[in-house]
């Protein structure tokens, strides 16, 4: 199948590239960009005009609920749902049931993930051993089976001595971990951010000090080891100093905000609405200030949606007892757009948070729009505004805090490896 | 002279009853005085009317609360209504069945008013949110949040022993941080025209931004908080604060910040010493004070059946908005 993608704005964060050109794909790779090649035969060819094509985005932190709980999500559904959000690339963490903490559950993800067909999946794997924090997994063997990271996202890493241990290890063969900073006797009992809100509500707190105490706990514990960890959903001030400090030493530290925290506050729990329920929670504006501004400054290199799908059951009991987190993979594209029209970031450099920021930060050969490069490839009309409406979005789970609002910038096409996966039909 | 307002149009109640937070002065004053009037009736051999017979009035309690419960109870009693009494922890969640479910179930069985009472903040307020029929929801105390009509019967109290809210300055000393009663009065206390309102006691049991969550001034130091304070509100120490880590003793505690003549005698000469109760007498206050002459503490209990009187009236007697 060879594709012409004609008259777009191509946008390339990775190597600067933002011209109106034609891209040409064949055998799943970007053979030219620019004027087509006289002998370039299309079999299809996709009017861009107005559009903008840009490399298809890279979700390092979505949890896709299989195996284990396929009623909140499935891979299918979770790729229908990133395909439709112009997500070619998607990483997925290990605290499924079984929890990915084996060969066998890394390769049943992945042969899944093929058959469906409709976007790249990366599975994560666990750092110890059913999440429990006390025996490392086998890094080595999962990484040969494709694991392409390790997180015992949803929880942290309690004991320093393991971490320490995880950290040494993963070391030896240059793996990643990122790492959900809890600290967990702050936490305990804690439905929401510490502070005026929460009083308010008479809602049990948790205070930033739960996730900086971790930070500054892992980024101390990596330049002992020489590991290179990645703190996923950063939410605090506190937090992006931390980072900031380590790299400005030269550490290995990377890491990634969520939407949901560079967009909401704790204020929008608002009258004990579920789905302002998340972990880390919803911290103070001067919290998601210092978020944003390190997204713009590119202390935080990724934009990432901890996608974590609920079905409403698990959202409708009290608010310190329902399931923390929120679905992502169909607004990540449109949020990200709103940074540029909020004046956080340029439209190039929002889009390299979502696309080679979370790529380099995983080693995917993803997330670049470049002649060679596989043909991962997301077309959006940048001015079209449209609604966020729970009951029109693929995820199988739609517990969005964003429902109702307006966002702009609307996925056209999304193409995996040259093969349409958006709008779907094609490539089944 | 303007004509005033039709009374039940301007001081319209809500639907639910779920908390004191953005309740107005003049729906809280419909509120006192309809208690008020119920005050004079419980003093009378006949205690009884027939204002809600053929109601319905459902209290369903999550979470045990002997005193609560029987208030509510006896005051729908007093106004004819069929009363139930669910005391859902033992029974319905130990089936298997969600809270929720068992709120729809009752909801089917057509009352006119659910009270709520439940371990979780916002528990009532999802109730609320979920009911379909006419049917109100009174919160009876959700988590660490609200306990409005707790906080109601000692509005009435202070009034019927100072006057006026107006220009009071009350102390609230204990955990306020894990406490329902306390947010609804603090509610209260503002919304009637309370001149202060501080928060007495460690940090550890003080809610985090208190000042500006609630408005309130805060004292780490009782005789301090204490200085010309018209009412002291005591509040109940939960044993299991000082097993944790919250206070080291009960001895450090009673010391720091118990009530004791000595330290009533740091507020205003007609202060007023209020409790909820049940009281731990050595650990939060001294018998000296809950029994002497500034207590109040029984008269509470009273105007607390006044009080949910007045509100099953108002919300199951179908005058709500
Ligand atoms: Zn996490």
């Amino acid at each position: 199948m060879r594709t012409l993608i004609r008259g777009g704005r191509v946008i390339d964060p990775a190597s600067g590239r933002d011209e109106v050109a034609d891209v040409a794909i064949a055998n799943g790779r970007i053979q030219a960009i620019g004027d087509a090649p006289g002998d370039f035969g299309a079999d299809r060819v996709i009017d861009a005009d107005g559009l903008v094509v840009c490399p298809g985005l890279v979700d390092m932190h979505v949890h896709l609920r299989e195996p284990g709980q396929e009623w909140k999500e499935d891979i299918e559904s979770g790729s229908r749902a990133a395909a439709a959000g112009g997500v070619t690339s998607v990483a997925c963490m290990a605290n499924t049931r079984p929890v990915n903490d084996r060969r066998s559950v890394t390769e049943q993800i992945k042969s899944t993930a093929q058959r469906v067909g409709l976007s790249r999946v990366h599975p994560i794997g666990a750092i110890t051993r059913d999440l429990a924090g006390e025996t490392l997994t086998e890094m080595h063997e999962l990484a040969g089976a494709g694991c392409v990271a390790f997180s015992d996202d949803g929880r942290p890493v309690p004991d320093a001595g393991i971490m320490r241990r995880a950290l040494e290890y993963a070391a030896t063969f240059d793996y990643l971990l990122i790492l959900h900073e809890e600290e967990g006797a702050l936490s305990a009992g804690g439905a929401m951010n510490e502070g005026a809100h929460a009083t308010r509500m008479g809602l049990p707190g948790i205070p930033n000090a739960s996730e900086d105490v971790m930070i500054a706990r892992d980024v101390i514990l990596a330049e002992l080891t020489g590991g290179r960890i990645h703190i996923a959903h950063v939410a605090t001030s506190g937090g992006v100093e931390l980072i900031r400090q380590a790299q400005a030493r030269g550490l290995p530290v990377t890491g990634e905000a969520a939407p949901h925290h560079l967009f909401l506050t704790d204020t929008d729990v608002g009258a004990f609405d579920s789905h302002a329920k998340m972990a880390p929670p919803l911290r103070s504006p001067e919290d998601r200030a210092a978020v944003r501004a390190a997204v713009a400054d590119g202390t935080l290199t990724a934009i990432a949606t901890d996608h974590a799908p609920h079905e409403a059951d698990a959202k409708s009991e009290a608010f310190a007892c329902c399931a923390n987190g929120v679905t992502g993979l169909e607004t990540l594209l449109g949020l990200t757009l709103r940074l540029v029209d909020e004046e956080v970031l340029d439209l190039p450099s929002a889009l390299a948070r979502v696309t080679n920021g979370p790529a380099e930060v995983l080693g995917l050969e993803a997330g670049r729009l470049g002649v060679g490069e596989v043909a991962d490839v997301c077309l959006f009309d940048p001015e079209t505004e449209w609604t966020v409406e729970p009951e029109r979005m693929y995820s199988r789970s739609v517990n969005t805090p964003f429902a109702g609002w307006r966002l702009r910038g609307r996925v056209t096409h999304t193409l995996v490896g040259g093969r349409l996966a958006y709008p779907f039909g094609d490539a089944e | 002279m303007n004509a005033p307002a039709s009374p039940a149009a301007a001081d319209a109640l809500p639907r639910h009853f779920l908390g004191l937070e953005d309740v107005s002065a003049a729906t809280i004053n419909r509120i006192l005085e309809e208690a008020t009037r119920f005050r004079h009736l419980v003093e009378q051999p006949d205690k009884k009317t027939d204002t809600l017979k053929g109601r319905t009035v459902i209290n369903l309690f999550f979470e045990s609360s002997t005193r609560t419960r029987t208030s509510f109870e006896l005051a729908g009693k007093r106004l004819s209504a069929d009363v139930i009494n669910i005391n859902a922890s033992a029974s319905a969640t130990q089936k298997g069945e969600t809270w929720m479910d068992t709120v729809r179930t009752l909801e089917a069985m057509t009352p006119d008013a659910l009270v709520i009472r439940h371990a979780e903040s916002g528990a009532p307020h999802l109730a609320a949110g979920a009911l379909t029929s006419h049917c109100s929801v009174i919160n009876a105390g959700d988590g660490a949040h609200e306990h409005p009509t707790q906080a109601l019967l000692d509005i009435l109290t202070i009034q019927l022993h100072k006057g006026p809210i107006q220009g009071l300055r009350v102390a609230i000393v204990g955990d306020t941080a894990h406490s329902r009663v306390a947010r609804s009065q603090i509610h209260a206390l503002h919304t009637m025209g309370a001149d202060e309102v501080r928060l007495i006691g460690p940090k550890t049991l003080i809610p985090a931004a208190a000042e500006e969550a609630l408005g309130v001034r805060v004292f780490h130091d009782a005789d301090a908080g204490l200085e010309g304070v018209d009412v002291i509100i005591m509040l109940r120490m939960q044993m299991e604060r000082i097993r944790g880590a919250a206070v080291p003793s009960q001895r450090e505690y009673f010391r720091l910040y118990g009530l004791d003549r000595r330290r009533v005698g740091r507020a205003a000469d007609d202060v007023l010493v209020m409790h909820p109760g049940p009281m731990n007498r050595g650990v939060e206050i001294a018998s000296e004070v809950a029994d002497g002459p500034y207590s109040v503490i029984l008269p509470q209990v009273t105007n607390g059946l006044a009080i949910r009187m007045a509100v099953l009236k108002l919300l199951a007697g179908g005058e709500s908005a």
